[in-house]
């Protein structure tokens, strides 16, 4: 007989008979409203900032390339690259953030609390990454609005922005919370936005479409993930899109499910947050 | 009657991921209301002791029930009981004090109540600094702040590791002022502290850990009544250069100077001794002119015992 599996089935019934499993909703707000509240405070690195590169985006590509190429698939070149250019950031900021999110209190030693605090990791990761994702989603808002400032936009699929735009920016809040656990320096902290993140959004169609690559380049971009999300969001402004929709789709969807399940898993065994 | 232990540890090992043994098979029961002191030298495996109950170290093995409930299949409940004070300074440094103390209250899932965190802030003498950034505080007051943050969610279990360490002498009065408060509206307190006088001030059982286990746990005083050993000096009014043979059957040693004579003896020893002993102090004309007992501190007794285990 096995015992040991008996007393963790024992375990686990007397685990639901105690806990009805209720959410610390209060947790879940302080935490968000907390890391928010951060964002407030350093307004200027984290909304300003991100600003003022896209618009030097706009200046650099738009005006040097813009004035070769004129149009992509009847699009003009400076409203092609808004997708790209949201979505990088998207990519770049939400991993930062939530990267750093949970690795500053790691580094100063407040995680003492959240860690004896009574919230479960479900709670934990919906107020940081919540908190991070947020961030991103509003910053993509500004950065479309900018971006209308220099071109003329239009928006075939709203629906579909907002949710490519959601997803993305959980997805990748997720990826961030993951690093920011798992890293244990700053330069750890900072080597995956720098050398994976913007080098794959680069590669992945943010300024041209992957279909002007020679067909080798072509299928050697179908590795690089990036390429899905942008090409998925960018139909959802202008109905053109790299590769369909619905595999774009289900890529994120399984980004995001890997990243759930990392974290799921980090959760479980404690990995770096306990000792 | 027998009340059921607020805190129940047993048979708790921890092996940290180095290797290293940090708590052996410790069992400790912590009684509801009291005030409980465990001391121990560095590295006796305080902080992992209470890390461990409060849920931030993960146990290898063995079990710990708080107010009954489970650590870790039940601990929600559990941890809503305890409010930590760790023993290393860590703050929110660009937060205000108001914040961050009303955060700690939100993440342990109580409603918003001002008027309560007004009162603690108060009682820390931290109310005039509610708005500023803890950076700009002292390393004291931050550790008030740790306490406040402790207290914001009403806890019934109160850990302090190392309270008073960095907080000056006028603040540790008050400090103790507020733990007292705090154990008279019944919340239990387990504290470790470096300082022994505290120990012996304030708490009522006292528990001492050493390289990982549990070598003692009694109550103070009866601890104080064991191992408290005492002593008898009489100052004498003639030098002597030795000790009388007709004294030799007592435990007796004579001062370097030979003008005072000092008799050790248990506290819980025979009394009658010291009367035999002074009537044949009598009958071998030897006179005194001043007499005074000491009793040995709870720190002589600490020392004694973590050497000789
Ligand atoms: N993360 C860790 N990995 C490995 N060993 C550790 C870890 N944390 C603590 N230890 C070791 O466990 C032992 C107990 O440490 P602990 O912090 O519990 O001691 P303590 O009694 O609180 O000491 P102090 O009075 O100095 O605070 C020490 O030898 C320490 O080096
Ligand atoms: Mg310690």
């Amino acid at each position: 007989m096995n015992f040991r599996a008996v007393r963790t089935i024992g375990r686990l019934a007397s685990h639901r008979a105690q806990q009805p499993e209720i959410v610390n909703f209060r947790a879940v707000r302080a935490i968000y409203l907390f890391e928010m509240s951060r964002t407030a405070r350093t307004l200027l690195q984290s909304i300003v900032s991100p600003v003022i590169s896209t618009s030097l985006y706009f200046v650099v590509f738009g005006a040097a390339i813009g004035s070769r190429i004129t149009e992509i698939e009847g699009v003009s070149y400076g409203a092609f690259i808004v997708p790209g250019l949201m979505m990088m950031m998207l990519l770049t900021q939400s991993v930062a953030n939530a990267s750093f999110g949970i690795y500053f209190p790691k580094f100063t030693g407040t995680i003492y609390e959240i860690l004896s605090a009574p919230v479960s990791a479900f709670e934990i990761v919906l107020g940081y990454v919540g908190a991070a994702a947020s961030k991103s989603i509003i910053l993509g808002m500004i950065i479309l609005a900018t971006a209308g400032l220099f071109v003329p936009l239009r928006l075939d699929h709203p629906a579909w922005m907002l949710a490519f735009l959601v997803l993305t920016a959980l997805t990748f809040s997720l990826l961030g919370f993951i690093i920011g656990v798992w890293a244990d320096g700053f330069e750890k902290l900072q080597v995956v936005p720098l050398l994976v993140i913007t080098p794959l959004s680069f590669l992945g169609g943010s300024f041209y479409s992957i279909k002007v690559l020679p067909p080798v380049w072509q299928t050697i971009a179908l590795i690089n993930p990036v390429v899905y999300l942008i090409s998925g969001f960018r139909w959802s402004f202008y109905g053109i899109a790299d590769v369909s929709v619905s595999i774009s789709l289900g890529m994120t969807a399984i980004f995001l499910a890997v990243c759930l399940a990392v974290v799921w898993w980090i959760f479980k065994t404690g990995y770096r947050l306990k000792r | 009657m027998v009340m059921q232990p607020v805190i129940s540890v047993s048979r708790l090992s921890k092996i940290y991921a180095s290797g290293f043994c940090a708590l052996k098979d410790v069992n400790l029961d912590i009684h509801r209301g009291e005030i409980f002191a465990l001391l121990g030298p560095n590295g006796a495996g305080k902080t992992t002791l209470i890390s461990i109950i409060c849920g931030i170290v993960n146990p290898t093995s063995g079990a710990v029930r708080v107010g009954g409930h489970d650590i870790i299949t039940a601990y929600r409940k559990a941890r809503s009981l305890i409010g930590l004070v760790p023993q290393e300074l860590a703050t929110d440094a660009f937060e205000t004090v108001w914040n961050t103390v009303s955060f700690s209250r939100g993440l342990f899932g109580r409603p918003a109540n001002p008027g309560y965190i007004e009162k603690v802030l108060r009682e820390l003498s931290l109310w005039d600094r509610k708005d500023s950034k803890i950076i700009t505080l002292s390393g004291g007051m931050k550790r008030r702040v740790m306490i406040a943050k402790a207290l914001s969610h009403e806890p019934q279990i109160l850990f302090l590791d190392e309270p008073t360490a960095g907080v000056d002498v006028e603040l540790h009065k008050d400090m103790w002022q507020t733990v007292r408060e705090l154990r008279a509206s019944g919340v239990t307190i387990i504290l470790t502290t470096h300082y022994i006088e505290e120990a012996e001030q304030m708490a009522d059982r006292v528990g001492v850990i050493n390289e990982g286990e549990i070598i003692l746990i009694e109550q103070k005083a009866e601890l104080m009544r064991k191992l408290g050993k005492k002593q008898l000096t009489l100052q004498l009014d003639v030098r002597l250069d030795a000790v009388p043979p007709a004294l030799a059957p007592y435990d007796l040693t004579l001062s370097p100077e030979g003008d005072e004579l000092i008799y050790t003896y248990d506290s819980k020893g025979e009394r009658s001794e010291i009367s035999s002993l002074l009537a044949d102090i009598g009958r071998a004309r030897i006179r005194f002119h001043d007499l005074r007992t000491e009793e040995s501190s709870l720190e002589d007794i600490f020392v004694r015992l973590v050497r000789r285990s």
